[in-house]
C-alpha cells in the first residue's frame, strides 16, 4: 500500500493524491492527517484530487469524514481540483460533502483558507 | 435444378448480349424524371458501373438479392442512394433508377428478342428486391442527415461565454431535455476547469418550459459546479416559469436565482470583490 505524502506549507497541510484511490488508502490518509494536524496544529487541510479520475460513494463520504475530524482540531478542509466527471458522479450518487469547502485549484484553495483564518484569528 | 440454372444462364447470356441496348435505354429512362438535375454523362457512368456489377452477380447463377453474390451490387446501390438522398432527390427519383432497368428489359422482351417469361419473372423479382434495398439505403442516409443535424444543433445552441474575468455564462435557448442538459453540464464544468472561473451563470431566458426533470438537471449542474469549487447562479427565469416552479414545488434551496443576466453578473462580480463606480465618482 502506498502512503499518500502529507506536506506542510506554513500552517496548512497539503495532501496531493496522485494514485487511484482504494478504500484503505483513504482510511490511512485519514489517520495520518489526524496525527499530523494534532502534531503541527495546522489550521487548514487541502486535499488535491486533480489527478483522481474515479471516486465512489465511500471515498466521497471519507472526504466529509476527514473534514469533520479536522474541524475537531479547528482546521478547515478544502478539496481542490475536482474533475467534472468526478463532480457529476458525486452529484448522481446524491452525495453532499457537508462542511467541506471546494476550490477549482490549489491557489484558490489556499486563498479560501487564508480568508477563513482571517475571519477567526487565533 | 438443371432447368433453373439453364434458365439462369439464358438470363445472364441475354443481359450480356444486350448490354449496350439495355444500358442505353436504362440511362434514357432514368434521366427523364430527374429533369436534368443530374448530367446524363454522370448517370451513364453510374448505371454502366451498376450494370456491369449486376451482370457479374447474375452470371454466378445466384438469384438471391440478399445473398453474398449480390454484395457488390448492394454496396454500389447503397452508395448511389446515399448520394441521391444527400443531394435532395425524392425517394421516387432515387428508386426509379433501379426500376427503369425493368422497363428497359420489358421493352426488349416485347420486341421478342429471345427472352422467356421465366427470365422476366426472375429479373423482375430481383429488381424489386434491389429497389427495396435502394429505399432502405435512402431512408438510412436521410436518418443519418437528421442525426448529424441534431448533433450540430446541440453543439450550436450551447455556447459557454466569458462575461468577465472569472465569470462564465451559459445562455440556454429552446427546449431542454436530458441529453441537452447533460451536454450543457459537461461543457460548463469543462470550461470551469480550463478557465479557472469561480463563477458561472446559467441564463434560462430563452427556455420556454421547465418541468421537474429539467429543474432537476439544473440543480445537479449547480451542485456539481459547487463540488468543483465554483459558484453557480441561475438567471432569467420568466414569470410563468417561476409560477410553474413554485407550482411543482421545486426547491432551489440556497442556489442564488436572479431575475436578469445583468443582476446575476452584478452578484457574481460582487462575490469576486469587484466594485463599480461611475467615472465621475458618483455611485
Amino acid at each position: 500500500m502506498e502512503r499518500i505524502p502529507i506536506l506542510k506549507i506554513g500552517d496548512v497541510l497539503l495532501a496531493s493524491i496522485q494514485i487511484d484511490l482504494q478504500d484503505r488508502d483513504v482510511l490511512a490518509l485519514q489517520e495520518d492527517l489526524a496525527e499530523r494536524i494534532s502534531e503541527t496544529g495546522a489550521h487548514g487541510v487541502i486535499l488535491d484530487i486533480t489527478a483522481v479520475d474515479i471516486v465512489d460513494s465511500f471515498i466521497g463520504r471519507m472526504f466529509a469524514t476527514i473534514a469533520a475530524t479536522s474541524r475537531l482540531f479547528d482546521a478547515h478542509t478544502v478539496v481542490v481540483g475536482m474533475r467534472p466527471a468526478v463532480a457529476i458522479t458525486l452529484v448522481e450518487l446524491g452525495l453532499t460533502l457537508g462542511e467541506v469547502r471546494t476550490a477549482l485549484d490549489l491557489e484558490k484553495g489556499l486563498a479560501i483558507l487564508a480568508e477563513l483564518g482571517e475571519q477567526a484569528p487565533r | 435444378m438443371t432447368t433453373e440454372s439453364g434458365r439462369s444462364d439464358n438470363l445472364a447470356a441475354l443481359l450480356r448480349d444486350r448490354a449496350e441496348t439495355l444500358t442505353a435505354r436504362w440511362v434514357e429512362l432514368s434521366a427523364a424524371p430527374l429533369k436534368g438535375r443530374l448530367s446524363v454523362a454522370e448517370l451513364d457512368r453510374e448505371l454502366t458501373e451498376l450494370y456491369s456489377v449486376l451482370l457479374a452477380a447474375v452470371e454466378t447463377g445466384n438469384r438471391d438479392a440478399h445473398g453474398s453474390a449480390f454484395a457488390d451490387v448492394r454496396a454500389l446501390l447503397s452508395d448511389i442512394s446515399r448520394r441521391r438522398a444527400r443531394a435532395g432527390f425524392t425517394p421516387t427519383e432515387t428508386a426509379i433508377g433501379v426500376f427503369a432497368l425493368k422497363q428497359a428489359f420489358f421493352e426488349l422482351v416485347d420486341r421478342a428478342e429471345g427472352a422467356g417469361l421465366g427470365d422476366v419473372v426472375v429479373l423482375s423479382q430481383l429488381l424489386d428486391a434491389l429497389g427495396l434495398w435502394t429505399f432502405e439505403s435512402y431512408a438510412r442516409a436521410r436518418e443519418e442527415v437528421i442525426d448529424e443535424q441534431a448533433e450540430q444543433l446541440l453543439e450550436l445552441t450551447t455556447p459557454v461565454v466569458k462575461l468577465w474575468d472569472g465569470v462564465l455564462a451559459v445562455p440556454l435557448v429552446g427546449t431542454l431535455d436530458s441529453a441537452r442538459t447533460q451536454v450543457v453540464m459537461e461543457k460548463l464544468l469543462e470550461s470551469l476547469v480550463s478557465t479557472g472561473a469561480a463563477h458561472a451563470i446559467i441564463d434560462i431566458t430563452g427556455v420556454l418550459a421547465v418541468d421537474t426533470q429539467v429543474a432537476q438537471h439544473l440543480l445537479k449542474t449547480v451542485m456539481a459546479a459547487r463540488l468543483m469549487g465554483a459558484e453557480c447562479t441561475i438567471s432569467g427565469i420568466r414569470p410563468h416559469i417561476a409560477q410553474t416552479i413554485v407550482g411543482l414545488g421545486i426547491e432551489f434551496g440556497d442556489i442564488p436565482t436572479k431575475a436578469s443576466l445583468a443582476d446575476a453578473l452584478r452578484h457574481a462580480l460582487k462575490r469576486s470583490g469587484v466594485d463599480f463606480v461611475r467615472a465621475d465618482g458618483r455611485r
